[in-house]
This record gives structure tokens, sequence and C-alpha cells, in this order.
């Protein structure tokens, strides 16, 4: 469990981009932060590995407050995927997954036996061990990115945007292969996005933040939906529009469903057992 | 080109390749000092350079060094230091100054190769919990080694050619040669003497000009269009791209 408690970050050059956060993200699920550009997401998740330190407040894993965990100790036993990869250019994606075991003393060869084994969970093939990764797509450079996040098998995994800048499609697969990973390896996830739908896609918890990272409304997605707590929250997600305000039409006495742009969405049918 | 086939004749000259002042010690004596200059600079230069390209303080340092120091008159600053320090410190004091000719190109390079890094790479590197050491050795020296290796690279041509004023402090090495040959108008000796030197040139240029090249990653160099399954397994086989500077 991550805590975060009237936790406010205030940058050298006096731009307040937290304040006064608090903050549950419960152990084995997914927290998003979603919100603008400059909301202070990225603040919020790299307070977590003490990329960046908190200026007031507590924050706690399980009970001990990173302030007392050296930051070297603290980050090699959390997993960070950026929305660049962040890999190195000049190792190959064997020895970029390797990378923090290796720096924990794990002999060579188990530790690219493990890397290998990575490669398989999120859907590289160990042909491209070998490559450098210029040699790869933007989807495969972040699935080796999701590789080495996972390379020390941690608790907690930060996830930045880490789909941000491939293209739809590839970031709808790569979405769908997270909720699978997520469902095999129950890691305590925080995923930073500026996107509404990957949000309720990915969150058990999602969190809407306005800027400063204030907290604009959190909860399970349809909760949001459901109540959005304010207007800005009802604009943000688009309550009121396009796909998610859905109509019922009657079509010879079958009810269909038409979203907020006039296109067929779906039919209406009994809800089964969920 | 008579004058030419004369200092030719004067460097084939068997006489020439022998004794106290033969060529051979000439050239020993050049290299020696261009050696000792380049390591005393490389040891002040490089750590400065990696410190201020790592912690990004100083930055302004280094690029006034690199600037200023780049314009010194090297013969008014030889003929300085010998006055100052006097007769019984020629040596130090010449190799003090080709040091202080070579420490702005090395400095450049070496503050200049970590600059260029990405900062997202570094910053990766960071939060995977890589120590500042960690960092500094195992990213920011093997990619900013090419720059580094271009920095020695002028640094080592401007010292091998300024370490013929040596020979005004009567200190030998190839300008000796050059320096007796004007004054005897012996031009086959100044001439040969003088080729002599530009070998030398071309020779640590052609000899860096490699290492430059292969000094870049091979990660780096590999474009997308490279496989690296199907180049030989060496591990800077690949040399089909050039190297970035
Ligand atoms: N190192 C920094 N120094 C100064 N201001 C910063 C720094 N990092 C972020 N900020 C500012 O803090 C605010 C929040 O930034 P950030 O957390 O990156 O937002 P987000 O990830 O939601 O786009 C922005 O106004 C940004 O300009
Ligand atoms: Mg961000």
């Amino acid at each position: 469990m991550i805590e975060f408690r009237s936790v406010s970050k205030r940058f050298d050059d006096g731009t307040l981009a937290v304040d006064d956060f608090s903050l549950v993200m419960p152990s084995r699920q997914t927290t998003v932060l979603v919100g603008s550009s400059g909301s202070g997401k990225t603040t919020l998740l790299r307070m977590i590995n003490r990329m960046v330190d908190a200026t007031s407040g507590e924050l706690e894993i399980d009970g001990e407050n990173v302030s007392t965990i050296e930051p070297v100790q603290l980050r090699r036993r959390i997993g960070y995927v950026m929305q660049n990869s962040g890999l190195l250019p000049h190792r190959r994606v064997i020895d970029n997954i390797a990378t923090v075991p290796r720096l924990n003393g794990v002999p060579k060869k188990q530790a690219h036996e493990r890397a290998l084994e990575l490669m398989d969970t999120v859907g590289l093939d160990r042909d491209m061990a070998e490559r450098y990764p210029s040699q790869l797509s933007g989807g495969q450079q972040q699935r080796v990115g999701v590789a080495r996040g996972l390379a020390v098998d941690p608790n907690i995994l930060l996830m930045d945007e880490p789909f941000g800048a491939v293209d739809p499609i590839v970031r709808a697969d790569l979405q769908q292969e997270l909720l699978r990973l997520q469902r095999e390896l129950d890691k305590t996830v925080v995923f930073v996005t500026h996107d509404i739908d990957e949000a309720f896609l990915l969150g058990d918890q999602v969190v809407i933040l306005e800027k400063g990272g204030r907290i604009a409304q959190k909860g399970t997605p349809a909760e949001i939906l459901a109540h959005p707590a304010s207007d800005f929250v009802a604009s943000f997600i688009g309550a009121d529009r396009g796909k998610r305000a859905l109509s019922i039409q009657t079509i010879d006495g079958a009810q269909v469903l038409v979203d907020g742009d006039g296109n067929l969405a779906g039919r209406l049918v009994e809800a089964g057992p969920a | 080109m008579n004058l030419f086939v004369d200092a030719w004749l004067w460097l084939v000259d068997p006489v020439n390749w022998q004794g106290s002042g033969s060529i051979p010690v000439r050239i020993g004596e050049h290299l020696f000092y261009t050696g000792l200059a380049m390591l005393g600079a490389a040891l002040v230069a490089i750590p400065l350079g990696w410190l201020i390209g790592h912690t990004g303080r100083g930055r302004e340092l280094a690029v006034g060094i690199s600037g200023a120091a780049r314009a010194l008159p090297t013969f008014g600053l030889l003929f300085l230091f010998v006055m100052l320090i006097g007769v019984t410190l020629r040596g130090p004091s010449t190799v003090f100054v080709l040091m202080l000719l070579a420490i702005p190109p090395i400095l450049a390079g070496a503050y200049a190769g970590l600059e260029v890094i990405d900062r997202r790479t570094i910053d990766a590197a960071r939060s995977m919990g890589m120590t500042e050491w960690q960092i500094l050795w195992k990213v920011e020296v093997p990619l900013g080694l090419p720059l580094l290796i271009g920095g020695l690279r002028s640094a080592t041509l401007q010292v091998v050619a300024t370490v013929t004023l040596a020979a005004y402090v009567n200190l030998g090495g190839l300008g000796y040669d050059i320096v007796q040959g004007i004054q005897l108008r012996s031009y086959d000796q100044m001439l040969g003497a003088a080729i002599l030197v530009i070998l030398l040139a071309l020779l640590f240029d052609a000899l860096f000009a490699v290492l430059e090249r292969y000094a870049v990653p091979r990660g780096v160099r590999a474009g997308r269009d490279t496989d690296v399954r199907t180049t030989p397994t060496g591990r800077r086989a690949t040399a089909e791209l050039t190297a970035t500077t």
C-alpha cells in the first residue's frame, strides 16, 4: 500500500506542482492518475521512488516512510516505466532488461536467463534479445521497458504515460497486454496518463487530477461515470457527449443504444450474471 | 622539387639514423614531450570535464577555458615560462605550456560528450537505481567516448606540432633539426624534419580517427536497417555507419 498524507511539492523555481495531496493506493491494484498536462502526475509518481522529494507531508510504502529509505535502494525495488522507454542505447535488449538485477549482484547468466523469461512475459520474441534499442519499433521498446521494470520482481510498478508515444493500434495492444500481466502478476501499479479512456480501461482506482495535483474525483471507473463529482469531471470524462452519452432508441420494438454523435453503439439486452 | 629530393636524401641517409642527435632520438624526444604533455593534460581535463558534464555545474567555466585558452599564443607562453621558471626547469615548464595547450580541447571533448547525452536516458538510469558513479561509468562515459576521443585527437595534433618549439629552449625533438637547418641553411635537414613532424601528426590523426569511430557504441551506430544478428560476432565488428561527432 502506498499512502500520501498531505504531500506538497514546490520546485526551486517556486512552482507548486503538488498541493496538499492525500491518497491511498491499495496493494495489488492499479491506481491511475489522470489529468491534463502539468497537473502534477509525473511529480506525484516520482515522489514514490524519490526521484522527487516532497517539500512537506508524508509518503509511506507499506507503513514505511520513504524519506527514511536510501533513494538508490528504494529505486531498485520499484519498477519504473517511462514514456520514451528510457532504454540505454548502447546496451542490447537483454542487457537493458538485466540492468538492475546485475546492479544488485545477480550473476550474469542467471540475470540473462531471467531476462529471456521476461521477454516471454511481455510478449517479445526472444530473437530480439541481441538487438539494440534503436533497432526496435516504439511498441517493442515499450515492451522492453516494461520487462526491465519487472526485472527485480518489484511489488510496485510505476508507469508514466508508457503508451503515450505509440500509435493507437499498438497502444490498444499494449493496454490489453498490461491487463493480462496484471491479472498474472498482481503488482501494485501506479499508472499515469492524460487519456481518460486508458484510465477507465486499466484502473481499479481512477484519480482525476486538476492543476497542483488537486483531486477532482477518485473512485472506480463505474463510480466516476455514474456520478461525476463536478462539471469539471463530467466534462473531463466526456459524460455528456460522444461515446459516453448513450441514449435508447426503439426500432421495430427492439431497443438500441445510440451515442452522442448519433452512432450506433449497441443493443439493449438483459444483464447476464456478472 | 630539388629541395624535396634533398630532404628525402637527408631522411634516408643512414648517417642521420645513428648516434646521439639522430632521427630516431629526435622522434623519441618529440614523442616523449608529446606523451608527457598529453598525459598531464588528460589527467586534469578528463576528470574536470566529466565532473562538469555530470553535474551540469561549471558549464561556463568549461566553455570559457576551451574558448579563451585556445587563443593562447603558445610561443610567447613558452618563453614567458622559461623566463619565469628559469633555465633549470626548462623541461617541466615546456611540458606545462604544452599541457595548457592540450587541456582546452580535451576538456571540451570530455564535457561535451556527456552534455549531448539525452537527459531522459540519464534520468532513466537514475530512476532504475544506479548510483551517480554507475551513471557516470556505465552510461555517460561509454556514450560520451567518441567526443572525448575527438578532443584528444585535436589536442594531440596541436601538441605534436607545438613540441617543435621545444628546440628553441634546447630540449631537442624534431624541432632541433628544423631550427638547426634554418641556422645552418641546410634546408634538406629542415625540410626533412618538418616532413617527419607532419607524418607524425598524420599518423596520430589517423590513429585517433579509427579510435573515434570504434568508440561509438554499437547500439548507437546501428541504425534501424542494420540487423545485428547477421553481422559478425566481434563486439564492434560493424563499421558501416559513420561515427557521429
Ligand atoms: N524540475 C522541475 N522544476 C520546476 N518545475 C517543474 C519541474 N518538474 C515539473 N515542474 C512543474 O510542475 C508542474 C507539474 O509537472 P508534472 O508533474 O510534470 O505534470 P504532468 O506530469 O501532469 O504533466 C508543471 O507546472 C511543471 O512545469
Ligand atoms: Mg508527466
